[in-house]
């Protein structure tokens, strides 16, 4: 499993639109919300928050098509449903490697956003914090998206329409974690919530998406 | 060991394809479907390899001693050949790329990247692959497909030597390569019943 874990890192790295493309288009939202709103420090860091969570919540989206629809065009998705590793596994993998090379990098670029949207000061470890902790679920909610739509062409809208609601518990508990600290308040619980909701997803998906491929290569 | 398949249903999609397949392989002879386009030969092989759940039947074999290739040959395009075949060595728990490398003669490609390489090129990797699995039942779709006529022999001998080790192949080509031991099924006698197709649904008026 870790060969396909290593195969996936380094087709990422080498077709370009792993790493660079989601975090590009992060900066790029995230930038334009100052033209949009306007240069009000006050308004921006009180939306700042919710802002770095729905950028990185987007950045997510445009690569989940990629996860199996290439290996399903070119035949690999068949070969690897009928070698040794369980169908199980190659969700774990495909998810994991969706998050180093999405989820990862937002992660570690949002505080550097955050000075851009003059986010409050004890809010950057918590944005990157939060991001850490809940852009897994992310990756697994939307490998599980991409194995429903795998047989289809053209797919990508479909399987966004179908994962953006999965994304809405994510969202609320992660904005909400940084935004209390921002506020000053305790966010012990939303954070807490925020891990639960990754951690169900890490128990589930493999299994149900792996249940979604079956049926898709039927 | 034996390869034996009873009674077995093939559905492709919701569609049952066909019905009541049996047939037997022994150890070190291969088996060809043949049959028109249409017939049901990849629907058999998919279904064989596990891909597709079988309607009733048995088959003797599980899933473990099984390789298959369909139609596509499922290289990645920007990882070279020795990177393709690693992959499937690693994933298969197996080695043997040198041995698939010489089959094939694909040592001056090494290096070079899969989208890079010729369709015959191409076809000539993904079938390396069964020499990196180190499984015993090789089940291949149209194998032969844009292969040169010097390649199919290529080819042929890679077949003879994996039967002569005491493996089983089961292919589905239109073309004569000159095995051994090889025994002929022509699989339109398996044909399903388009009246019993199974679901109220998909009856001539919805096809």
């Amino acid at each position: 499993m870790i060969a396909l874990l290593k195969r996936d890192l380094a087709l990422a790295l080498r077709s370009g639109g792993g790493f660079g493309l989601s975090l590009a288009f992060f900066l790029i939202v995230v930038m334009f919300v100052p033209f949009g709103v306007g240069p009000e420090t006050s308004i921006l860091s009180k939306i700042a928050p919710g802002i770095l969570w729905i950028g990185a919540l987007l950045s997510c989206l445009l690569s989940l098509d990629r996860i199996f629809q290439l290996d399903f065009e070119d035949g690999s998705l068949d070969l690897l449903a009928t070698s040794p590793l369980p169908l199980e596994g190659i969700v774990a993998m495909k998810a994991t490697a969706h998050w180093l090379t999405t989820g990862l990098p937002l992660t570690l670029a949002a505080p550097f956003l955050g000075f851009l949207l003059n986010l409050p000061g004890p809010a950057y470890l918590w944005i990157f914090l939060s991001l850490l902790v809940g852009t897994p679920a992310l990756s697994f909610l939307g490998t599980f998206g991409a194995a429903i739509t795998v047989g289809l062409k053209r797919g990508g809208l479909l399987l966004s329409l179908l994962v953006l609601p999965l994304y809405i518990p994510t969202l609320i508990f992660g904005a909400q974690s940084v935004t209390l600290v921002a506020d000053g308040l305790d966010n012990t619980t939303a954070f807490l919530v925020l891990a639960a909701v990754s951690l169900l997803t890490f128990a589930l998906i493999p299994f149900v998406a792996a249940r979604a491929l079956k049926v898709n290569l039927r | 060991m034996n390869f034996e398949v009873s009674d077995l249903g093939c559905k492709r999609g919701d569609l049952r394809v066909l019905s009541h397949v049996t047939f037997s392989v022994k150890a070190g002879s291969a088996l060809i479907l043949r049959g028109p386009n249409g017939s049901g030969k990849t629907t058999l092989l998919r279904t064989l390899a596990g891909l597709s759940s079988p309607e009733g039947g048995t088959i003797n074999v599980s899933e473990d001693s099984l390789v298959y290739a369909g139609h596509a040959d499922g290289l990645k395009a920007q990882l070279t050949v020795v990177e393709n075949l690693q992959f499937w060595a690693d994933v298969f728990g197996h080695d043997g790329i040198q041995r698939a490398m010489d089959v094939f003669d694909l040592h001056s490609l090494a290096n070079r990247q899969a989208q890079n390489l010729s369709a015959g090129q191409k076809r000539r990797l993904g079938l390396s692959r069964f020499l990196v699995t180190g499984r015993p039942i090789w089940l291949m779709d149209e194998p032969t497909v844009s292969l040169d006529a010097q390649n199919v022999a290529v080819f042929a001998q890679m077949v003879e030597s994996h039967l002569a080790a005491g493996g089983i192949a089961v292919l589905a080509t239109h073309i004569d390569l000159g095995l051994s031991t090889a025994e002929m099924l022509d699989i339109a006698q398996f044909k399903a019943d388009a009246e019993d197709s199974g679901n109220p649904f998909l009856d001539e008026g919805f096809l």
